[in-house]
């Protein structure tokens, strides 16, 4: 897809783990409101994540945006799959449908 | 760095010539916008894919020059 070095990383990070937050700060001290939005979802439907917080490394912070084609952060990804940015994962919970997603991939949560 | 609403207004109808765009400026600043784009070229697309669309559209100033631009997008029947 691409010689990126990067891309391997983060590639292994979405691959090892079920659902992936790449956010700016980490879940329990979100830097930006966006990122802080995605937490709160994912925090009230108790899904386990792994936060990636891009202001700690340069090169992801630069490499997720050209991997996903997504010029923003919060980037979601469940089982490998770019989900979407802060927007979409709000009307999607909103729309109950990141729940099914969810039930989908087989990952607990919580239902409201 | 800002842009005005105007000029996001016309980057996205260059692009997509048949969309309705609202764009509300949320803090008054220039900086944070929301924006509601309506287009036919939506139909069949992924909200991922739509979402694409607008920021091809904006040549890729999302992310950089325009910090926020909360985008919600759908079709003229939805």
């Amino acid at each position: 897809m691409s010689d990126n070095p990067v891309f391997a990383k983060i590639q292994s990070e979405i691959d090892e783990n079920p659902v992936v937050l790449f956010m700016k700060g980490n879940p329990m001290f979100p830097q930006c409101g966006f990122s802080a939005a995605v937490v709160g979802a994912l925090t009230q439907m108790q899904v386990k994540f792994k936060g990636i917080d891009v202001l700690q490394d340069g090169e992801i912070r630069e490499g997720i945006k050209a991997f996903s084609n997504w010029p923003t952060i919060p980037q979601l990804y469940i089982k490998g799959e770019f989900v979407g940015g802060c927007d979409i994962v709000k009307e999607m919970y909103e729309a109950g449908e990141l729940q099914k997603i969810f039930d989908d991939k087989g990952i607990d949560y919580k239902s409201a | 760095m800002a842009m005005d609403a105007a000029h996001i207004e016309s980057l996205i109808k260059e692009a997509l010539p048949d969309a309705e765009v609202h764009i509300d400026d949320l803090r008054g600043d220039g900086d944070h916008y929301a924006a509601r784009v309506i287009s036919k070229e939506f139909a069949g697309k992924s909200r991922v894919q739509q979402h694409q669309m607008v920021y091809d559209a904006l040549q890729g100033r999302m992310g950089g020059e325009l910090h926020a631009l909360g985008l919600q997008t759908s079709t003229p029947e939805a």
